[in-house]
């Protein structure tokens, strides 16, 4: 793989490795046919974020032979210290070259700049399984569009130390945000902020009435920041609590997206039957088969073998007021966030997103009444 | 108790917001009390605060467009709030732009400050930001710990050099000592020594201005028949002190502080619509 990236868009990339920095500890590189995918998961698989550059994005784009793409991952601490100082970038460099050189197993950045000057960056780089979230905007209830920069006044009223956040939508079409106070204990000490937008800030709004879902807002500060300097409208989709949230924009050189586990609200009695774990999922496709495999997979730096042997992760009941009743079927099972596995950040009842349900070391342990099939090999991070 | 606030002018939102920013460096929890005319942030001298105590008064009348209180009886008309400044300032701080800023005193799942924001949006109507600031309500017997400390019979009275002098020398000191020797003299001196194994270090300033208490009965008696030249001292926590400096926003328009020897300092800042008082005890 080679490509080049010149002027204004080497800050762009800078600032998409920072939004990314916000997710996951690794950046996932895969040139494909349709652009350059940086993408990052956080430790405990509760969100996942993409970046797909497209080829125009790039003075050169060269992504390497189509039969055999390379994906390959690095540290993100690396690969951001590269493009750690936003003005820096845009003061002095004036092309950016990539380069993956597989028999070194490097990925090159090499930064060219005023004066004659060139950086070069020598990353390693391990080659890795496709990581990608499964994620389905059309099965989405609810949707909005809003000015970045709406978004960004709004959650500039909440500390920078809170970890989620409440989006509602209320009385009138208006749509809250509220800090989500996690236990009974905390709702006498800590302050509670809320904030309500008339549907006429946003550009696009098509939300079911009463409904809500929280997220945590330190992961989606990072593509926020990222919307607001592109100043890019971002879209929100999302479904019932416990349904991962999908937040994206796109122009037409890049499109990102971010997708966030929501939580599983207990007090809502009107659970959706897919929320129970048994999801009426499609007959599987093959691209579908294809990204099965990658969450029995999912991340781990050694690949596992094609038949990795583990059937399907059976889900882990959180937080639901109903029995999770396990299906034969359990190929049809691996929707969106089928594995309720206890995530991130730890105490959270996440339900995961739809990376499946392989254990993380980080996390508590499952129900007595599940086992763990598929076993965290990964010794790393 | 009812208690319900407005500000509705920018100047005001700023200077109170000011205020709050000072308590909250000065104190992790205080105690709000709210009278017909006035706001006092009150910490008083428990061990947990290492000896410092604090009492801040502000005329409701220079900050607020409405104030309208009701306190827990007729003849007792205050209410008393233990609350962390530290919210109070965060709900102030985006706040800076609004409309109106209107603070309620709520009870629904338990007490509650209810800062309301009404921001300007470009849509037909306005934002509305609100913060639920938990509060404990302090019952009347114990409203007796809070009353006004009183001046002290100190030793030596001396205006403060300029504040913003004073706060860098100190935070140098601070690196390389936890605690500072104030010592000052009714002949405008004051000194400000730190000493450690390795180094001793000693700020001197001169010609400060030794303010005119008004002579009560006997009460100054003490600094009256004093030594010009004698110095009186007392050595404080370092932190403190730094703490108190760094939190002015802005400065005062005046500012002193009066010194019993080896016993306590007791600063006093003076702006034009708030007074702050604040004393260290000196260290053993």
């Amino acid at each position: 793989m080679k490509c080049v990236i010149a002027g204004s868009n080497v800050r762009a990339l800078g600032r998409a490795v920072h939004a990314l920095s916000r997710i996951g500890d690794e950046l996932y590189l895969e040139p494909t046919g349709s652009g350059l995918s940086l993408r990052a998961a956080s430790p405990s698989r509760s969100a996942f974020a993409s970046f797909l550059l497209a080829p125009l994005f790039f003075q050169l784009y060269q992504p390497g032979p189509p039969a055999a793409p390379p994906r390959c991952k690095v540290h993100m601490k690396s690969f951001l210290g590269v493009f750690r100082s936003l003005p820096a970038l845009e003061k002095t460099v004036e092309r950016c070259l990539l380069l993956l050189r597989p028999r070194a197993s490097r990925l090159v950045l090499q930064l060219h700049c005023k004066y004659g000057i060139t950086r070069t960056h020598n990353l390693a780089f391990q080659e890795c399984e496709r990581l990608q979230a499964v994620f389905d905007t059309q099965r989405c209830a609810s949707s909005l569009c809003a000015p970045a920069r709406v978004l960004a006044e709004a959650v500039v009223h909440f500390p920078q130390t809170l970890a989620e956040v409440t989006l509602a939508a209320g009385p009138g079409g208006r749509i809250s945000l509220r800090s989500y106070v996690e236990d009974e204990a905390e709702l006498g000490k800590a302050m509670v902020t809320e904030l309500w937008l008339a549907p006429d800030e946003f550009q696009a709004v098509a939300v079911v009435p009463d409904s809500r879902i929280t997220f945590c807002l330190k992961e989606f500060r990072g593509l926020l920041a990222f919307a607001e300097a592109s100043n890019l409208p971002l879209t929100i989709h999302y479904d019932a609590p416990g349904r991962p949230a999908i937040f994206s924009l796109e122009d037409p050189l890049m499109e990102a997206h971010l997708v966030l586990a929501t939580l599983l609200d207990p007090e809502s009695s009107s659970q959706p039957p897919a929320a129970n774990g048994i999801s009426h999922a499609p007959a599987p496709s093959d691209d579908f088969a294809d990204d099965l495999e990658s969450y029995m997979i999912a991340m781990e730096t050694e690949s596992y073998g094609e038949d990795s042997g583990a059937p399907p992760s059976p889900t882990f009941p959180l937080r639901t007021p109903h029995p999770i009743e396990s299906d034969p079927q359990e190929e049809e099972e691996e929707e969106e966030e089928d594995g309720a596995v206890p995530g991130t950040p730890p105490h959270k009842k996440f339900r995961s997103l739809f990376f499946g349900s392989v254990m993380t070391s980080g996390g508590p342990s499952p129900a007595p009444s599940q086992e763990v099939l598929a076993e965290d090999s990964d010794g790393e991070c | 108790m009812r208690f319900r606030a407005k500000i509705v002018d920018l100047a005001c939102l700023n200077n109170f917001s000011r205020v709050v920013n000072t308590i909250a460096r000065l104190a992790k929890t205080c105690t709000l009390r709210l009278t017909a005319d006035k706001l006092y942030f009150i910490l008083c001298d428990k061990v947990a605060n290492g000896g410092v105590s604090m009492w801040c008064e502000l005329c409701q009348g220079n900050f607020f467009d409405e104030f309208q209180m009701e306190g827990v009886a007729a003849d007792h008309n205050e209410i008393y709030l233990e609350l962390t400044p530290e919210n109070l300032s965060r709900a102030l701080k985006t706040a800076q732009s609004a409309k109106a800023v209107k603070i309620k005193l709520t009870n629904k799942h338990c007490p509650c400050l209810k800062v309301s924001v009404e921001l300007p949006s470009l849509s037909s109507s306005s934002r509305i930001v609100t913060h639920d600031i938990p509060v404990k309500v302090i019952p009347r017997r114990l409203w007796n710990d809070f009353r006004e400390p009183r001046v002290p019979d100190f030793d030596v009275s001396i205006y403060l050099p300029a504040l913003k002098t004073m706060k860098s020398v100190v935070e140098r000191m601070k690196n390389l000592s936890h605690s500072i020797v104030i010592e000052a003299n009714l002949n405008g001196e004051m000194n400000l020594k730190i000493e450690t194994d390795l180094v001793s270090v000693t700020t001197h300033f001169k010609n400060l201005g030794n303010p005119p208490w008004a002579s009560e009965d006997g009460c100054q008696s003490s600094a009256q028949d004093r030594d010009l030249e004698s110095m009186a001292e007392a050595r404080i926590d370092i932190k403190k002190l730094q703490q108190l400096l760094a939190g002015q926003q802005v400065n005062p328009t005046k500012a002193l502080c009066n010194i019993v020897s080896k016993r306590i300092v007791h600063f006093i800042l003076l702006h034009e619509d708030v007074s702050l008082q604040y004393f260290i005890p000196a260290l053993a």
